[in-house]
């Protein structure tokens, strides 16, 4: 593995209009030209251009890194706008790497920009990190947190870590020659039914934007073996009381990746190891539902229908069709609340927690309740295009 | 008192506290106190056999309690426990993130 990456600034030479480009870093000692012949030999791969994304490709590219690599396959929407910034409102419904390599080239045409439009799987991981000296991490789920660890390791490519919720965020380097890797310090994930709810997502659009730039000031160092990056250190950062502390991590000699006897010595499959199965979503299936336009219809004509709302109050005060409401979380210690013999319709956001709260009421006895199919969206969507959808 | 810093994702289960004050002589104590006032964060914590759960680091100060004396390693007053959990996000959709449902 990998202490700091092994580029050869000699190989590369600025031309004169990249040195006056450059020419901030150039006079100062710590980068210098040799510095600068390094940045511009060094091979980065950004796993995902979204939130932890768009900042660090974007300075990585005004910095001078020579090759930039973008691994993504989503397609940019509203609602990633808020912390996305390599992404303008014109680009909604682009694919990301589109978006994403013009505005890196807009900023450094020097820049060499690589796309691969996949998801980083356990069968093309190896092969893609082989063409890159870093790999930064802006993925968004443990499955992939994992893969990218492990095939760092396995490949002796550091990994610059990054990782937020709501506004706080963590910042590390793994997988170096002599530091520990996310294994080290998380040796499982936590199972399905742990991960925080729902209603406790979200983030503060400009955490991204620090924890982005903090991995591409560590990716910066390690290309050019200056200063002392975040090995063997986590750090945390919270928005909110603008403190950050730092902790030790230690290599674990019995580490399963990366200790003295590793047991990983090819990628697995990480939605089994995280407890997932394939790409299914983790709905209740088989709850009976309702469409929009038939609640409607039965709303309008005056039958007596108990409308459950299963969302957070927050939600309710963006938009809410007047359903009573009891967030998922409380539902258990207020089922008491509800009419047993009244027919009951739950929505939430998108139909995804009120299956699991329809799935509930049902365990507990409730005979007459259904989910409404597609949720709140899709009222908005089919039955009151004034509503506003988020 | 030593200070238990909630990380985000657990203050929910902690009456929305960023972090709880309390009476104890080792990290253990620290933590079994802080499941006795918070309830609902003991399934967060700790498996059902009574185990601290291998995805949830504690660290007195800036060390991992599992390189000191794990649940043993006493705590003084001016003492700060972290619970760090593990955190994914990078980009955060809210259906991404999967959620439980109390039994």
């Amino acid at each position: 593995m990998a202490t700091t990456t092994e580029i050869k600034p000699e190989a590369v030479t600025l031309s004169n209009e990249e040195i006056l480009r450059y020419s901030r870093h150039l006079i100062m000692p710590e980068v210098g030209m040799e510095g600068q012949q390094k940045l511009k030999a060094a091979r980065v791969l950004c796993i995902g251009a979204g939130g932890l994304g768009s900042p660090l490709a974007l300075y990585l590219a005004a910095a001078g890194v020579g090759t930039l690599g973008i691994v993504d396959f989503d397609v940019v929407d509203y609602t990633n706008l808020q912390r996305q910034i390599i992404h303008t409102t014109a680009d909604v419904g682009r694919r990301k790497l589109d978006s994403a390599a013009e505005k890196l080239q807009g900023i450094n045409p020097f820049l060499e920009v690589r796309t691969f439009e996949t998801r980083l799987t356990s069968a093309n991981a190896l092969e893609l990190f082989r063409e890159f000296d870093i790999i930064a991490d802006g993925t968004d789920n443990f499955p992939t947190r994992y893969l990218v660890n492990d095939a760092c390791v396995l490949s002796g490519k550091p990994n610059v870590y990054g990782s937020i919720f709501r506004f706080e965020g963590q910042a590390s380097v793994f997988a170096t020659k002599e530091g520990p890797c996310y294994r080290c310090l998380y040796p499982e994930p936590p199972p399905p039914g742990l991960v925080p709810s729902c209603a406790e997502g979200g983030v503060l659009g400009i955490l991204p934007g620090l924890v982005g730039v903090m991995q591409a000031t560590e990716v910066i160092k390690l290309i050019l073996g200056k200063g002392e990056p975040l090995i063997g250190r986590l750090l945390l950062i919270d928005a909110l009381g603008m403190k950050f502390r730092e902790l030790k991590l230690r290599k674990n000699p019995d580490c399963p990746a990366c200790g003295t006897h590793p047991t990983i010595t090819k990628l697995i499959d990480y939605n089994e190891f995280c407890g997932i199965r394939g790409e299914e979503k983790p709905v209740a299936t088989g709850v009976p539902e309702i469409q929009v336009e038939e609640l409607k219809r039965r709303l309008d004509t005056g039958e007596d229908i108990f409308v459950l709302d299963v969302r957070e109050p927050h939600e309710y005060q963006i938009c809410n069709i007047g359903g009573y409401l009891i967030p998922l979380g409380d539902l258990p210690k207020r089922v008491n609340e509800l009419d047993s013999s009244r027919e009951i319709v739950a929505h939430c956001r998108s139909g995804v927690r009120s299956a699991k709260a329809v799935d509930f009421l049902r365990q507990a006895g409730f005979r007459k309740v259904h989910n409404l199919a597609g949720g709140i969206l899709a009222w908005a969507d089919r039955v009151d295009p004034k509503m506003p959808k988020y | 008192m030593p200070k238990i810093h909630i990380p985000t994702p657990l203050r929910q289960y902690a009456g929305k506290q960023p972090a709880v004050e309390v009476k104890a002589g080792t990290v253990g104590d620290a933590l079994s106190r802080l499941v006795t006032q918070h309830p609902d964060l003991r399934r967060h914590l700790y498996t059902d056999d009574g185990k601290l759960r291998a995805f949830v680091n504690v660290y007195l100060n800036d060390e991992d309690v599992r390189y000191l004396q794990k649940e043993a390693t006493a705590v003084k007053d001016s003492d700060s426990i972290s619970i760090v959990p593990s955190i994914a996000g990078g980009c955060c959709s809210i259906d991404d993130f999967r959620f439980a449902i109390v039994e």
